[in-house]
């Protein structure tokens, strides 16, 4: 099997320091790059299925030339290849640009199944899956919290996680599925995967690479930034220490006082 | 040229979603400040009930019989129908940022090329258009937002804005012809319903929450109980679902729900960031923890240091107590 993984280069969440700049845009200077979250549990996911079934991971990113030092961190886990797009008339780009070129740098990869993290850690749009998969003309599993495919039968099946519990959902392959934490914890690279990391190729593709993709002029994008703030801190709250009974008191009131029992 | 705004509803069961109503009232609102027109979609194997749920929203509701839906996963039929439509007027499409909702504004974004302003806390209109605040980087950024073209596309999350009923109901619209998938649709096989899922983490007004100082399994009885006694949901941190504690339907964070309820009580809550992404807009945060250092203690309103081995017993009782009086 052949998986393409989406990996976004996302500023640390754990950091806590991740912010705008003065132009609205992600501040990657703000935080160090790491792999979105939920694409560290799509490409973990990945590695156990060709592990399994055989074949190779690629991991794919779209971000600034220097996303190759957080891809480097993915290969290290087992990736064998990566490919970046990386152009600065992408700086800032909305989602549909991003949706169009990484379905433009997917097409050009033979793969069987494409993996994304259900959303990222910055945008948290969670619609970039579901916008590949309609470009290519794919079927979408999303909000996996299982994977079993089934390569004789070119099918795959998906635990996909609802409101109530889950659904079992099943289509051809190729297909995309968007990955939860449901799917297990990454694991760490070893030694000998960040020394084989170090060789291991980074294709970059500029737009000019990618077919049919036109970008509009000038950042001229779909949408917007008009106003960034941080959001209002809360009122200093009030500590107790005292016994049990004491505390449980003391929250009853807090509840009553609210009106919340 | 006048927006024309649509909302699409969601049905779970035969019934419109609490989400939904408050989607179609937004629409409703934002057409009126932009004085252009709101209208409601419902498509569903079997969507008259819920169309008949939301005409009192909006004035006029569309309603597509989409047999298929019973079998298969909803975004694209959704999205076919939604470009349907686009063809017949419609400038914005305002959806619920849930698990469809997402598939099918995602769908959507990659279909016409549209603009889309995700997970919306709140909306207004401006002569540029909606104007949609959100919080991106896990809560360390309110943004306001707008779309530089006429159309676009906008994912709501819950409590954007309070369900109100117009003055009129709407018109309900049954068309029994639905259109092809607008993508492939996966086979649904099985819909799995998991004990402890039925309520609604995102939609309950208490919720009581056991993090790692709950320690196993059976520790979560109380918080539990708890829960029972406040008429409140369960939910989780990360490390107690991890921990298999917990289902992950109940993880409260970055990667989990996003919660807004009237009350957080937090047991051995420790307030990683990563959870606090997901609760720190509660109204009232109340937390019992033994460390006096946990980070949690920034964002909440009451801090207990203690046991909650001790302290959650305590209260238990206490709310017993007082509910007896």
């Amino acid at each position: 099997m052949r998986i393409l993984v989406l990996t976004k280069p996302v500023p640390d969440p754990a950091a806590g320091t991740e912010r705008l700049g003065p132009d609205y845009r992600l501040d990657r200077a703000a935080a160090p790059g790491v792999v979105n979250g939920n694409d560290e549990y799509a490409l973990e996911a990945a590695l156990q299925l060709v592990e399994a079934h055989g074949g190779e991971v690629e991991i794919l990113s779209m971000a600034p030339a220097n996303g190759t030092d957080t891809m480097r961190k993915a290969l290290a886990m087992g990736a064998a290849r990566g490919i970046l797009v990386t152009d600065p008339a992408l700086a800032g780009a909305d989602l549909p640009t991003t949706i169009r070129v990484l379905a433009a740098a997917a097409s050009a990869e033979p793969f069987d199944l494409l993996l994304a993290g259900l959303d990222t850690s910055d945008g948290q749009g969670g619609v970039v899956a579901a916008g590949v998969a309609a470009i290519l003309g794919l079927p979408l599993l999303s909000t996996a919290g299982a994977i079993e495919p089934d390569p004789a039968a070119g099918r795959v099946r998906v635990r996909r996680l609802s409101a109530k519990g889950y659904d079992v959902v099943e289509a051809p392959m190729p297909a995309v599925i968007s990955c939860t934490q449901a799917l297990g914890a990454p694991r760490y690279p070893s030694l000998k995967g960040i020394m084989a990391a170090r060789t291991r190729e980074i294709a970059q593709r500029a737009i000019a690479d990618l077919d049919g993709v036109d970008v509009p002029s000038g950042g001229a994008w779909a949408s917007r930034v008009i106003e960034a703030e941080k959001p209002p801190a809360r009122a200093a709250g009030r500590v107790v220490k005292t016994p049990p009974d004491e505390a449980a008191r003391e929250i009853a009131d807090f509840l009553a006082d609210r009106r919340l029992i | 040229m006048a927006a024309v705004i649509l909302a699409v509803a969601e049905v779970a069961d035969g019934a419109l979603t609490r989400l939904s109503t408050e989607v179609a009232t937004l629409a409703r609102e934002l057409a009126a400040q932009a004085g252009g027109t709101a209208l409601g979609l419902v498509v569903d194997a079997a969507p008259d009930a819920g169309a008949a749920q939301l005409a009192p929203y909006l004035p006029r509701v569309v309603a597509v019989t989409s047999p298929a839906c019973a079998g298969e996963t909803w975004a694209p039929h959704a999205a076919a129908e939604v470009r349907r439509l686009v063809d017949e007027g419609v400038t914005h499409v305002l959806v619920g940022a849930t698990t469809d909702g997402r598939d099918l504004a995602g769908a959507l974004v990659g279909l016409l090329g549209w603009g889309v302003l995700a997970n919306a806390s709140g909306v207004t209109w401006s002569p540029d258009g909606p104007v949609v605040e959100a919080s991106i980087l896990g809560g360390k950024a309110i943004t306001k937002s707008v779309l530089t073209g006429d159309a676009g596309i906008v994912t709501v999350r819950l409590n954007a804005a309070t369900a109100t009923a117009a003055a009129s109901p709407g018109a309900v619209e049954i068309r029994d012809v639905a259109a092809e998938p607008a993508t492939p649709a996966a086979t649904v096989l099985e819909r799995v319903a998991e004990a402890g899922a039925e309520a609604s983490l995102e939609e309950a007004r208490v919720v009581v929450v056991g993090g790692r100082g709950v320690g196993s399994r059976e520790g979560f009885a109380i918080v539990e109980e708890l829960a029972a006694a406040l008429g409140g949901v369960l939910g989780a941190t990360r490390a107690s679902v991890d921990a298999g504690w917990v289902p992950y339907a109940r993880q409260i964070g970055q990667t989990g729900k996003v919660v807004k309820p009237a009350l957080y009580l937090g047991l051995g809550v420790s307030g990683a960031m990563q959870h606090r992404v997901g609760m720190q807009s509660a109204e009232a945060i109340v937390v019992v923890n033994r460390d006096p250092d946990a980070p949690i203690a920034e964002v909440a309103d009451l801090f207990v240091i203690g046991d909650l081995f001790e302290v959650g017993p305590a209260l238990l009782a206490e709310l017993r107590a007082r509910r007896g009086s």
